[in-house]
C-alpha cells in the first residue's frame, strides 16, 4: 500500500490545475440547464476541447489524452476545485462514450466519438418513458424492422429527459421484439432529434430549470449503423452503461470534496450561526465526502487490479446522493434566513434532491446491493 | 499510488483469520464470560503468540515482526470479526510499540513477545477491560508518561460489565495509582498521543470487523427465517437495513486503512485521519448492531443466539473509546473549523 501519488500524476495536477486557472470562465455561467446558459456553457466547453482536457481518459486519437484512472480522478478533483463549471456535455461523455468503448463498432466510435469530444455532437439520455422510470425493463417504446430501407422504425414516448430541448442526439433503449418480456427484446439505439417524425417539448424542473423535455417519436427511421451492440442485446448493453452513470464516471469524489471545502469556508464565514450542532452537521458532512474519496481510491485499486466495480457501483450511488443534500442542507442552515435567496448553494440544495431519483432511485440501488453483493432472496 | 494490501500484509490476515475461525467460535468467546474455562482462551492466547501477532509492532531488535500500523489494520478487524475476550489489540497495537519505544525499563519485552505477558491498558474512569485476565496492566499518565503495573500491585475491584466478555477491573486507588508502583514508562508527550492514536485505530479495526461478523451472522439468518411465507431476507425493508449497514462498513474500511497509513508514514495529518477512520468505523459498527438485532427479531434478542457477543462488544469498545465529541471536535479543527460560538437554538 502507499497512498503517495506518483510524480508523474502530480505532474499531471500542476499542469490541469494552471490551465484550469488561466482559462476557465471568470465569473460563473448561468444555469446549463436553460437555454442560455446551454449556450454559454458550451463555449466553455469548446474551450476545454481546444486545451485538450474535454475527455482527458480517452485515447488521444478521439480527442483525449490517455490519462490513467489515477489522472482522471485527480482532472475531476482540480476541475472542482477551480469552480469551473458543470458539464452539459456529461450524458454523452460519460454514459454512452463508456459504451461505445466497450459495444461499439470502429465506425461509430470515429463517428461520433471526436464530435462528441469538441461539442459539436449533444447527446442526451433516453431511458425513462412516462411508465418506467426506475423500472427501465417495463419499456414499451419500439422500434420495428424495416428491411426494405435497412433499419428500424422508431415510435414512442420518452420522458424526464435531461437537456433534452438543447441537445442534437438520444441514445435509449426500445423495444425490437414485442413477444419478449420484460428486459429481454430490448435495443440500444442512437436517435438525431432533428430526424422526421421526432418531437421534443421542454418543460421544467423542480429547481426551477427548463432542463427536463419529452421526446416523442412517431416512426422515425434509424439505420442500422446506429444500432448499438445487437440487435436484442439492449438490456446488457444499457447495463453496462448504468453501472458507470451509478459509479464513478458521473459523480468522481473531487465534485464532493470541493463542496465540503466550500462548506467549511462557508462555516468560517459565518460563525454567528455556528452552533455545536451545525458544527459537527459540518464534519461529518465534510467526512462523507473524505470517506467517498478513499473509497474511490480503494475501489479504482481494484478497478486496476482487475475487478470491475459492478454492483458496487450501488454504493457509491447511494453515498454521493445522500452526501450530497447533507452538504447543502447543511449550507442552508449556516445561510439562516439567505437561504430563501435563490442563489448558488439554494439552487445547489434543490438540485441535490434529484439524486437518490436519477440514475436508478436509491430504493432500486439497496435492492441490487441486498441481492447481488450481500446475496439476499429476491421476492 | 496503490491502495490495496501488500501480499505480506494479506497473508498475515489470513493466517490470523484461520487461526481465529478455528480457535475463536462463538464457544470460545462464552468461555470469556464470568463462569467459563479460561483454558482455551490460554491456548489462543498462545497460538496468537506463536504467531507473531502479539509482538507484531515491536521492532525485530527486540524479538518482534518490526511491523506497522498499516500491518496490524487487518489483523485486528480479524481479531474483532472473532470477538477475542482477550486484550490483543492492547498488547500488540498499544503496549507492545510503547515498551519498546520507552526502552524496556522493566525488562518486561521479553515475556510479551514470548506471550508469557498480557497486558490491559487503563481507560476512562480507571476502567480497565480485561484487567482481570491480564499480567499487567499499563496506564497512560499524560503529559509526560505510562506506569507499567502488576494488578496486585494497585487497588483494584473487578466489576460486571454489559460484555461479560471484558472481565473488567476498576483501579479504585486513591490517587488511582501509587507514585511508587510498577514501573514507569518515561516517554516524551508526542510519543504518548501516538499511543492514543495507535489504541484508537485498533479500536476502528475491531469495531469494522465485529460490524462485518454481524451483518454476515444476519444475512445468514434473513436468507433462512421464513415469515408470512417468505425468507425475511426477500423483504424490501429488511434488505435496505442491511444494504445501509454494508455501505457504512464499506465506507469506513478504507478510512481506517488510510488512518494506519498516516500513523505508519508519519504524517501530519495523522490525528485527522485517525479521528475520520474512528468516527465511520464506530457509527458503521453501531448501526449495523442495531439493524441486525432489528432483523434477527427476538431471536437476536436472547443469550443463546451468537449475535449479543458481538453488539456488546461494539459498545463497550465504544465506550472505552475517547468519544464521539472529541474525535468531531479534532476532526473539525483540524479541517478549519472555528470553534462553536452561536448559541444553540438561536437566531440571528
Amino acid at each position: 500500500m502507499d497512498l503517495r501519488p506518483d510524480p508523474a500524476d502530480e505532474q499531471f495536477r500542476a499542469e490541469a490545475r494552471d490551465w484550469l486557472r488561466a482559462h476557465r470562465p471568470s465569473r460563473p455561467l448561468p444555469s446549463g440547464d436553460t437555454r442560455a446558459g446551454f449556450a454559454a456553457h458550451l463555449e466553455w466547453e469548446r474551450t476545454l476541447h481546444d486545451g485538450g482536457w474535454s475527455v482527458v481518459s480517452w485515447p488521444r486519437r478521439y480527442g483525449g489524452r490517455d490519462a490513467s484512472l489515477w489522472q482522471w480522478l485527480i482532472f475531476e478533483e482540480e476541475y472542482a476545485a477551480a469552480g469551473a463549471p458543470q458539464r452539459v456535455t456529461q450524458n454523452g461523455i460519460f454514459l454512452l462514450a463508456p459504451t461505445l468503448f466497450e459495444f461499439g463498432t470502429d465506425e461509430q466510435r470515429d463517428r461520433i466519438l471526436p464530435a462528441m469530444a469538441a461539442a459539436r455532437q449533444l447527446w442526451c439520455q433516453g431511458w425513462s418513458e412516462p411508465g418506467a422510470g426506475s423500472d427501465l425493463a417495463a419499456l414499451t417504446s419500439r422500434a420495428v424492422r424495416d428491411d426494405a430501407a435497412g433499419g428500424w422504425r422508431l415510435t414512442g414516448h420518452k420522458t424526464w429527459t435531461t437537456r433534452g430541448a438543447f441537445c442534437t442526439h438520444l441514445f435509449g433503449l426500445f423495444r425490437t421484439d414485442p413477444q419478449q418480456q420484460r428486459h429481454r427484446g430490448l435495443t440500444y439505439f442512437l436517435v438525431p432529434l432533428d430526424a422526421p417524425g421526432v418531437t421534443v417539448r421542454g418543460f421544467g424542473r423542480f429547481d426551477g430549470d427548463e432542463g427536463f423535455a419529452d421526446v416523442y417519436l412517431d416512426d422515425v427511421f434509424v439505420p442500422d449503423a446506429d444500432v448499438i451492440g445487437e440487435v436484442g442485446a439492449g438490456w446488457r448493453v444499457a447495463m453496462a452503461t448504468t453501472g458507470s452513470e451509478r459509479g464513478l464516471t458521473l459523480r468522481p469524489p473531487g465534485r464532493f470534496t470541493a463542496a465540503a471545502a466550500r462548506l467549511v469556508q462557508l462555516a468560517g464565514d459565518r460563525p454567528d450561526r455556528l452552533t455545536g450542532r451545525l458544527r459537527e452537521q459540518v464534519v461529518r458532512a465534510w467526512l462523507g465526502a473524505r470517506a467517498y474519496h478513499l473509497f474511490t481510491l480503494a475501489q479504482v485499486t481494484r478497478m486496476l487490479d482487475g475487478d470491475p466495480p459492478g454492483a458496487a457501483a450501488s454504493l457509491n450511488k447511494i453515498h454521493w446522493s445522500e452526501l450530497d443534500i447533507a452538504l447543502h442542507r447543511t449550507a442552508l442552515e449556516l445561510l439562516g434566513p439567505d437561504a430563501e435567496v435563490d442563489a448558488e448553494w439554494t439552487r445547489g440544495f434543490q438540485f441535490s434532491l434529484a439524486g437518490p431519483i436519477y440514475a436508478g432511485t436509491n430504493e432500486i440501488q439497496r435492492g441490487i446491493v441486498a441481492e447481488r453483493l450481500l446475496g439476499l432472496p429476491r421476492r | 499510488m496503490w491502495f490495496a494490501l501488500t501480499d505480506e500484509q494479506a497473508t498475515l490476515r489470513d493466517a490470523v483469520d484461520d487461526l481465529l475461525t478455528a480457535e475463536c467460535p462463538p464457544a470460545v468467546v462464552r468461555a470469556g464470560w464470568p463462569g467459563g474455562d479460561p483454558a482455551p482462551l490460554d491456548r489462543l492466547w498462545t497460538a496468537l503468540a506463536e504467531m507473531g501477532l502479539l509482538a507484531a509492532a515491536v521492532p525485530e531488535s527486540a524479538g518482534g515482526l518490526g511491523l506497522t500500523e498499516v500491518d496490524l489494520v487487518p489483523p485486528l478487524t480479524a481479531a474483532g470479526y472473532a470477538a477475542v475476550p482477550l486484550p490483543v489489540a492492547e498488547t500488540a497495537a498499544v503496549a507492545g510499540p510503547l515498551l519498546a519505544a520507552a526502552g524496556d525499563p522493566g525488562g518486561q519485552l521479553a515475556a510479551l513477545v514470548e506471550g508469557r505477558c498480557r497486558i490491559a491498558v487503563a481507560g476512562p474512569g480507571g476502567l480497565v477491560p480485561y484487567g482481570q485476565r491480564a499480567d499487567l496492566l499499563l496506564i497512560l499518565t499524560p503529559p509526560d508518561g505510562a506506569r507499567l503495573v502488576r494488578p496486585d500491585e494497585v487497588a483494584t475491584t473487578p466489576v460486571p460489565t454489559m460484555d461479560g466478555s471484558r472481565a473488567a477491573l476498576r483501579l479504585t486507588g486513591d490517587p488511582v495509582i501509587g507514585p511508587s508502583a510498577g514501573t514507569r514508562l518515561d516517554v516524551p508527550a508526542h510519543l504518548l498521543a501516538l499511543t492514543a492514536d495507535r489504541a484508537t485505530l485498533a479500536a476502528s479495526a475491531q469495531l469494522v470487523g465485529l460490524g462485518r461478523r454481524m451483518l454476515d451472522l444476519t444475512v445468514a439468518h434473513v436468507g433462512t427465517r421464513r415469515q408470512f411465507g417468505a425468507p425475511v431476507g426477500s423483504f424490501q425493508a429488511v434488505q435496505h437495513q442491511l444494504a445501509d449497514a454494508l455501505l457504512g462498513l464499506e465506507l469506513a474500511a478504507p478510512a481506517v486503512l488510510a488512518a494506519s497509513w498516516a500513523a505508519a508514514t508519519g504524517a501530519d495529518s495523522r490525528p485527522a485521519d485517525v479521528s475520520a477512520g474512528y468516527l465511520l468505523a464506530a457509527d458503521a459498527a453501531e448501526r449495523t448492531a442495531r439493524a441486525a438485532l432489528q432483523c434477527h427479531g427476538a431471536i437476536g434478542y436472547t443469550t443463546e443466539y451468537d449475535l449479543h457477543l458481538y453488539a456488546k462488544r461494539v459498545w463497550a469498545i465504544v465506550a472505552a473509546a475517547a468519544g464521539t465529541d472529541h474525535h468531531l471536535d479534532r476532526l473539525g479543527t483540524a479541517i478549519g473549523l472555528p470553534a462553536a460560538t452561536a448559541e444553540q437554538g438561536g437566531r440571528p
